[in-house]
């Protein structure tokens, strides 16, 4: 039996739907922290963080999906500091993925309000209300953010350079096998 | 000492009549209210309030009960929708820096419980609101509590986009804890 070349239709369903909800929220959050308070920015808190609870249960799943179903391998061509830099930049990839939206929901805990996943399932506060600490959470998030953006960056110029110089179709590991020729 | 017997066996017999709790204890009073702002239940408080109590359990009739509170003086939980409720379009604390509760009448519901109704008014608007109220007596210190539920925009609270309730509800939750003694001059 050959190797498989693509991952399992459950980590590719998975990988997109993240990547769909980050796309949305991440500008949302740019946008709606610097809005006046109106009813508008207090619904797009609750969509931006209602996301966000959502992004945290899907990587869980991805996490323990990846840890029982190894990834399709990498072509052979591939030198080896790239297989690492691959590798390195994955995991910090799940890391941020993890830490972005649990620094939002401590954030949200430190400032008093609680998070009620699509306004019906009440997230426990993990910290007692505090001022400072709601401010120090609030950068962190920021600064987890511009971390995770500049990862997302090179993971998307990674598959331009895979697909476009060396053409190795890396990319079609993450694709259904229907979009191949 | 017959006399102490006497005065002891009075004021337990009855310790009400002797006693008329009129002395509010400002730095132990709160008064919080509670809100769901998108699913999300949120509290709050005043921290300025003048409250004038006279409340004898032997006579309800003469009872009374009237509150100041200094809409300026709100803690939403956050400081920006601090700012934002003090103007027009929710309390418009410029024309109407206070809102006014005054008791009309308390009736007994039994054991402690009482039912205060009175004149609430918010915004320029007065209107009838109920409270059940509890009262707890240990000596010469009265407890009360009690709350209601206000609907905001029967006084105009949340203006404009505001007076969508389902981002922020329409009832809101006012309770009161209020410490009233007795004047010990008084027994």
């Amino acid at each position: 039996m050959s190797k498989p070349t693509r991952y399992t239709r459950t980590a590719m369903t998975l990988h997109w739907l993240m990547a769909l909800l980050i796309f949305a929220a991440f500008p949302l959050g740019v946008y709606m922290h610097e809005l006046p308070l109106s009813p508008t920015k207090l619904q797009l808190y609750s969509y931006h963080k209602w996301i966000g609870v959502t992004l945290l249960g899907l990587i869980v799943l991805r996490i323990v999906w990846r840890l029982r179903h190894a990834p399709p391998p990498l072509p052979e061509q591939m030198p080896d500091w790239q297989k690492r830099a691959s590798a390195a930049t994955h995991h910090l990839l799940y890391l941020l993925l993890v830490a972005v939206p649990m620094s939002g929901w401590l954030m949200s805990s430190a400032k008093g309000f609680q998070t009620v996943w699509l306004g019906v399932l009440p997230l426990p506060d993990l910290v007692e209300k505090n001022k400072e600490l709601g401010v120090a959470l609030a950068e962190l998030h920021e600064g987890l953010n511009i971390v995770l953006l500049v990862l997302v960056a090179l993971h998307l110029a990674a598959v331009v350079k895979h697909q476009f110089i060396d053409r190795d179709d890396i990319l079609s590991r993450m694709l259904p096998k229907g979009n191949r020729p | 000492m017959k006399t102490l017997f006497a005065l002891v066996l009075g004021l337990l017999c009855n310790p009400a009549s002797a006693l008329v709790f009129d002395q509010v204890q400002p730095s132990e009073n709160t008064l919080t209210f509670a809100y769901k702002q998108m699913g999300v239940l949120l509290d709050g408080k005043f921290k300025r309030y003048n409250a004038q109590v006279s409340f004898d359990p032997a006579k309800l009739g003469s009872a009374q009960a009237r509150i100041e509170i200094e809409l300026a003086s709100i803690d939403t939980g956050s400081t920006e929708a601090d700012e934002e409720v003090v103007g027009k379009k929710w309390f418009n604390a410029k024309t109407y820096p206070t809102a006014s509760f005054v008791a009309s009448s308390i009736k007994a519901l039994g054991g402690n419980r009482y039912e205060a109704s009175g004149k609430l008014s918010i915004k320029g608007r007065t209107l009838d609101v109920i409270a059940p109220v509890s009262f707890q007596q240990s000596g010469a210190r009265g407890v009360f509590d009690g709350s209601f539920i206000l609907k905001r925009l029967d006084y105009a609270i949340g203006e404009g986009e505001w007076a969508d309730v389902t981002t922020v509800a329409n009832e809101i939750q006012i309770r009161f804890h209020f410490i009233v003694n007795a004047a010990p001059s008084k027994k």
